[in-house]
């Protein structure tokens, strides 16, 4: 009976790490597109971030302008490459690729997981070049191994949530044309909504009710403390993490219930 | 060989229901009434099929005439509005896992990933459907070697030739040995010899594994040439069915199988569907060159 559950495990991780595979080696085929990612976060730290640090109030306490945006930048650049995860699953379901994986005994869970942990991919990619940047900026960064790893996890879980939520939005409008256009709809509230560049302390009561309920504001905020040295969160990390991974269970079964409905 | 279990000749839901468990053996796909209806639109029009093991059944039937919807119907990917199916022993709608790993599918749409080399898109098959990892190697070989597409397997599918991606996604599909194959138009866009390439490759995974198939086609040549029974499709419903042998034979001696079908149908097969299905059926022959 044991043996029956644990080969089941084994069969449904195999399955979802077979479609988060597959991406990784289209990557490994054409990274093209890490690099041209790796320019956004470059001018919003290198071009905003020293701009905006002579403006006065904008970061929380002592800490420098440039440090508090670092996080809320890495975070923006997992989101801004999340979100228009849907669109790939369009292309999919267009190019008849989806059929493929929608006829096959894989669960629906583990696609939608296979799709998420895939994600991650470019996520982590998106930290190395924040790291690299933070660092030459002078940004005081903790290098401690579990920090890291901390921050790996993080990143992996924001960008498996944001890529999740991309792909129920891509099955709602179900078209590239109309995704493009709610895509640019949603990103600019949940990242402007959230304090990722600047501190929730300073927003109206309304804008901060909505980055309260913002799950991109806790990943910021796990950010600010796992990522800088001498970094705290506001919120606590385990009430981060909690509403992190709530969310993105939450929007796992959405999605599972969801995705199916794309081959029809 | 296929099984001799049908009669030659059949009208729509004439087949006898079989009387015993050994029959229901050898019935891949069992269809009862199956009705398929799009806001109030019915494309599929309470359909009963049978299809025998080891058999080549074609569907026959012009665009619109409903035969990607029953197809879809059968891979599970779309639920009946009425009606009940078995497909190689399981129900679609009560055991849809079971059924999506007793079959294979290759879509009427480019189904193999353009970016993956053809062996990564074999290896993406295998572990998706859960082939133990020590025979994963083995039979993606054996696969590559029967497509003949061993030398070309660490290359791009994205430049592969029409015929070749045909021959990729059938492997794709059959790596796990399923009981039935389904293809949906699976010569659409090909020339003639990548046509008879993949007639013949049909033809020897039925006398290698003993495979069930059934296809799709408007082609009535290929249907004539390829299939042990064929079934014609019209407005949703399958008007007729029967071996292309006695289909014509009914209607005299030189009479072809476009003959049958304008005495069904009352037009001619290549009378063209909707914007929609034109604009699909294009498509689909752009993407496989």
């Amino acid at each position: 009976m044991v043996d029956r559950a644990v080969l089941a495990i084994i069969g449904y991780l195999s399955q979802a790490g077979a479609v988060a595979a597959a991406e990784v080696q289209k990557l490994r085929h054409d990274p093209s597109e890490l690099l041209t990612r790796a320019i956004q976060p470059a001018i919003w730290l290198v071009l905003f971030g020293e701009v905006m640090a002579q403006v006065r109030g904008l970061s929380a306490g002592n800490t420098r302008y440039l440090d508090f945006l670092a996080p809320g930048i890495l975070a923006q650049s997992v989101l801004f490459a999340a979100i228009f995860y849907g669109i790939a699953a369009i292309w999919e379901r267009d190019l008849g690729v989806l059929h493929r994986y929608m006829v096959s005994p894989a669960p629906r869970s583990a696609l939608v997981l296979g799709k998420a942990v895939s994600s991650t991919i470019r996520g982590l990619s998106q930290a190395v070049v924040v790291y690299l940047l933070a660092f030459s900026l002078g940004i005081t960064l903790d290098f401690g191994l579990l920090h890291l790893l901390a921050v790996a996890l993080l990143i992996a879980l924001g960008s498996g949530l944001f890529s999740t939520f991309s792909l129920i939005i891509a099955c709602i409008v179900r078209t590239r044309e109309r995704f493009m256009g709610i895509g640019q709809v949603l990103t600019m509230p949940i990242f402007f909504a959230s304090n990722a560049i600047y501190p929730i302390t300073i927003m109206p009561p309304w804008v901060r009710a909505i980055a309260l309920a913002n799950p991109l504001t806790y990943e910021v905020d796990a950010l600010r403390a796992l990522m800088l040295a001498g970094g705290a969160s506001r919120f606590g990390l385990g009430l981060d993490a909690f509403i992190l991974l709530a969310v993105f269970a939450a929007l796992v079964a959405i999605a599972t219930r969801m995705y199916p409905r794309m081959t029809m | 060989m296929p099984l001799a279990l049908s009669p030659q000749v059949s009208p729509v839901g004439g087949m006898p229901l079989p009387q015993n468990r050994a029959n229901d053996a050898m019935c891949l796909i069992d269809t009862e009434e199956l009705t398929k209806a799009f806001d109030g639109q019915i494309a599929v029009d309470h359909v009963n099929l049978r299809v025998w093991a080891q058999e080549i059944f074609g569907l026959i039937g012009p665009n619109g005439a409903g035969k990607s919807t029953l197809i879809k119907m059968l891979t599970t990917l779309l639920p009946p509005t009425e009606g009940e199916a078995r497909v190689a022993g399981c129900d679609i709608r009560r055991e849809a896992p079971q059924v999506r790993a007793r079959i294979g599918y290759v879509p009427q749409l480019l189904s193999a990933d353009g970016a993956l080399t053809g062996y990564e898109n074999l290896m993406l098959s295998a572990r998706l459907y859960r082939i133990p990892v020590r025979e994963q190697r083995q039979r993606i070989q054996e696969a590559l070697e029967l497509t003949q597409l061993t030398s070309v397997a660490h290359r791009a599918a994205q430049h592969y030739s029409g015929g070749m991606l045909r021959r990729l996604e059938i492997a794709q599909n059959t790596l796990h040995r399923p009981a039935l194959l389904i293809m949906d138009e699976p010569t659409v866009g090909l020339d003639p010899v990548g046509r008879d390439t993949i007639w013949e490759h049909v033809r020897e995974l039925r006398a290698r594994h003993g495979m069930t198939i059934l296809l799709t086609t408007h082609a009535m040549d290929e249907a004539d040439a390829l299939c042990d029974r064929v079934g014609i499709l019209h407005s949703g419903r399958l008007e007729k069915v029967g071996a292309p042998s006695a289909l014509k034979a009914e209607l005299g001696p030189d009479a072809t199988l476009d003959d049958v079908f304008v005495s069904v149908a009352g037009h001619d097969i290549d009378q063209p569907g909707n914007y929609r299905d034109v604009r699909l059926t294009r498509r689909s022959a752009r993407g496989h060159g």
